[in-house]
């Protein structure tokens, strides 16, 4: 292993399983995406709607929204920055924030897309989700190798796809809802948001980091603004996060090490030196 | 039919894109130091706990942020409570919004 905080290597070693029938993995990814498809059907078109009685988007703007950002949860929370009169370059600095994990998503991807061409990885890049992240890489895992197909229909066919249809029915209908509190509309938000962040926590370091910035996003709401307390929570949470010790925090690190390689479903996933790479 | 917002999902783009292709595009992301990696990993759970808190919790009329306490707070902890049982966002959701109208049609705020 490489000693110093500046070089990780990411290597991957399948161990040499029996041959993977490539139908029944696929059959697998289809049945797993099932059920990613109903939720981002629900999710999208509660954003939709949200997105319509909340802060006033057309159905061009959830549209553009679902191509050009693509991000459940940051489009979610642009929705409330936007009612808040918060400045587009601050929610375009929250976004990128909230969407930080995703370097962590492209790190953990990459050795599998090693080989693959740059524009094929540039728009890979861009459909790239926590669910997409979820169902290839575990799909991948099973096979022991790449497999174009697979993470075209986790990132399209079961992401994104569900999802821009879903926001635009929810957007296209928003006026038929009078009163969104008596549908229960002002709660999906705020619902949305805590379910994304318990999917997120897989770690005591998470959890602290979600606890604190809750807490710190709360104090310094009343204190000064709910804007400044969004970010000082999204700012002091993960600070205080990383002084759970690394022992206690279920993981050693993010990559790099066989625990996060574990947390991130990459079997066999060793960190070691460049000579033993396969 | 309005695109007032069309530039707002561009900016949102030019600030999710380098992190969904950092990776996958410039594989020196392996040699940022570990403790870098890890505070990214924490910021997502951090700034989504943020948001839901807040909402539920703190209030603001005329400028002014005030303590609050509701049927959110019920219906956004069982959502966390499924969420974290059944690993379904959608569940979750969808018990959100049945206590949430629910507890409205009964006349709680």
């Amino acid at each position: 292993m490489v000693e110093g905080p500046a070089r990780v290597d990411l290597v991957t070693t399948l161990a040499p399983p029996p041959p993977p029938d490539l139908a029944s993995v696929r059959r697998k990814l289809v049945l797993d995406g099932l059920g990613i498809v109903v939720s981002a059907v629900g999710f999208g078109f509660v954003y939709g709607l949200t997105a319509r009685t909340v802060a006033g988007f057309s159905p061009i703007d959830v549209m553009a929204m679902s191509v050009f950002a693509f991000a459940g949860a940051a489009q979610f929370a642009a929705v409330g920055y936007v009612a808040s009169g918060v400045p587009w370059a601050v929610i375009g600095i929250l976004t990128g924030l909230l969407n930080a994990r995703h370097v962590l998503y492209s790190a953990a991807l990459a050795p599998w897309f090693r080989g693959r061409s740059f524009g094929e990885r540039a728009v890979a890049a861009h459909v790239l989700t926590d669910e997409a992240f979820a169902l290839s890489i575990a799909h991948f895992r099973r096979l022991g190798r790449f497999d174009a197909f697979g993470y075209w229909f986790a990132a399209i066919g079961v992401t994104f796809i569900p999802w821009f249809f879903a926001t635009l029915a929810g957007v296209l209908i928003g006026d038929a809802i009078v009163d969104p509190e008596r549908l229960g509309i002002d709660v999906i938000f705020p619902a949305a948001m805590a379910g994304l962040a318990v999917g997120l926590i897989t770690g005591r370091r998470e959890l602290v980091a979600a606890v604190v910035g809750a807490t710190v996003g709360v104090l310094v709401s009343l204190a000064v603004s709910t804007t400044v307390g969004v970010i000082a929570g999204g700012v002091v949470g993960p600070a205080v996060g990383l002084l759970v010790p690394a022992a206690t925090a279920g993981e050693t690190a993010p990559i790099g090490g066989e625990a996060s390689a574990d947390h991130y479903g990459m079997q066999g996933y060793v960190d070691r030196p460049e000579a033993d790479k396969p | 039919m309005s695109a007032e917002y069309v530039p707002l999902a561009i900016i949102m783009f030019v600030f999710t894109y380098p992190s969904r292709a950092v990776g996958l595009l410039a594989p020196a992301i392996d040699r940022l130091p570990r403790q870098v990696l890890a505070y990214l990993q924490l910021v997502g759970p951090a700034v989504l706990a943020a948001l839901a808190a807040v909402d539920i919790m703190v209030g603001v009329e005329n400028g002014e942020s005030y303590f609050t306490i509701g049927l959110p707070w019920l219906s956004v902890g069982a959502c966390i409570a499924l969420v974290w049982w059944r690993k379904n966002l959608f569940l979750g959701l969808a018990a959100a919004i049945a206590i949430a109208i629910v507890g409205r049609a009964l006349g709680f705020a």
